[in-house]
């Protein structure tokens, strides 16, 4: 782990395989769009509506990973003082925002047309706008001065915020289970299924694609912070060379 | 033992704690955060006449009444175990129907019956393709 401390070696890593993320990821997305909008059927009850869960579960999936990974990046941070561990976590945070509002987003134009309703205080709901202010306290921990700290890490408070912040990713998957709620239970368990294979398979065209596009982001963003950090410092260099 | 292993145990204690402190709080909360009560919890006493509420159930088979005004219905939702009348003058969503989920938002009448100020259908876990929605039930076993 500690060979890619040295964010040359990152780079090394991180810059050829920004492109083929971005490229494989656009078109996964593309075709499973395509896919889901003109070769699958809708379904039996929901019609067109139902095919809103090609972005829908992507984006959940993303809003949710994005947080787990920031957790573990915080974990990594507070115990191994990893460089990367905070670069990352910072790079996560934006996208990890974005899909989360996009889940939100998607979910409420559904549910006017299938509930009756834009918005219900229900369980699940609730746990998921929870997390998009997550998101957007922990951004706002993570710029303005904070985001000029050596190197990019975090403080040791924003690492805390985004350990205990993760109590709520379980709360979001369970919330349909323990307590009765507008929004259906899980489709897709351990057991299997309970959306046909005949509306399934874009799903997966799209779910690795947003991950590949989302793996992308956060690699052009970390690459962005640690040019940033390098600016940062030369200037420093510099301004300590002419005695300002 | 070296100062990385020391913060990795506080981390996981701390960490624990957390979760430990999230458990407890989210099955505390599991009565208070229920969208909805279900027709056995009514009938098992947890409604008082006249207090707000949201009802969700299942509209039983044959059960829905248009009445002569046109826009009041009748219903009996139904979670297996017990059914309650439910009585609603408006427009519901295109989804509600029998043998499917709704919720209702309400209140319990003297006689009974639930009388609804709104209706919200309730979609399930399963998605399929139309020609597979017209079969008998017993054969739409998700695959897997």
């Amino acid at each position: 782990m500690h060979a890619y401390a040295n964010p040359t070696r990152f780079l090394a890593i991180a810059k050829p395989l920004t492109p083929w993320l971005l490229g494989a990821g656009l078109l996964l997305v593309l075709a499973g769009a395509w896919a889901g909008l003109t070769m699958v059927p809708g379904d039996y009850k929901q019609g067109e509506t139902a095919r809103i869960l090609y972005v829908h579960v992507p984006s959940a999936w993303l809003g949710m990973g994005g947080w787990t990974s920031l957790a573990v990046a915080g974990l990594v941070q507070l115990v191994w003082r990893h460089p990367l561990s905070g670069i990352a976590a910072r790079a996560i945070a934006v996208p990890g925002m974005l899909f989360t509002a996009l889940c939100l987003a998607t979910g409420s134009i559904w549910g006017r047309p299938t509930w009756g309703t834009w918005w219900e205080w229900d369980g699940r709901m609730t746990s998921m706008l929870v997390l998009l202010f997550l998101y957007a306290g922990f951004i706002a921990l993570t710029t303005g001065d904070d985001s000029q700290r050596q190197g990019g890490s975090l403080s040791r408070g924003a690492a805390i915020y985004a350990l205990v912040g993760a109590i709520n990713i379980p709360i979001i998957n369970r919330s349909v289970v323990w307590w009765n709620s507008l929004h259906q239970g899980p489709s897709i368990t351990l057991r299997g299924s309970s959306i046909d294979g005949a509306l399934l398979w874009p799903l997966g065209l799209t779910v690795l694609g947003f991950s590949l596009l989302f793996g992308a982001i956060v690699l052009m963003r970390m690459r962005r912070i640690i040019a940033d950090n390098r600016v940062a410092a030369r200037l420093r260099r510099l301004a300590d060379d002419e005695g300002i | 033992m070296k100062a990385k292993h020391q913060r990795l145990i506080l981390a996981l204690v701390a960490l624990t704690g957390v979760a430990g402190a999230g458990v407890l709080a989210a099955s505390a909360l599991r009565d208070e955060a229920a969208y909805f009560r279900t027709p056995v919890e009514i009938k098992g006493g947890k409604a008082e006449v006249g207090e707000a509420m949201r009802l969700g159930g299942m509209v039983a088979k044959g059960s829905i009444e248009r009445q002569a005004d046109g826009l009041t219905i009748r219903f009996v939702a139904t979670d297996g175990k017990a059914s309650v009348p439910v009585e609603y003058k408006g427009i519901v969503p295109d989804l509600f129907g029998e043998e499917s989920g709704m919720v209702a938002d309400g209140r319990m009448r003297a006689d009974g019956t639930f009388v609804a100020d709104r209706i919200l259908a309730k979609h399930d876990e399963r998605y399929m393709p139309p020609q597979m929605g017209d079969m008998p039930k017993n054969m739409k076993a998700p695959t897997a």
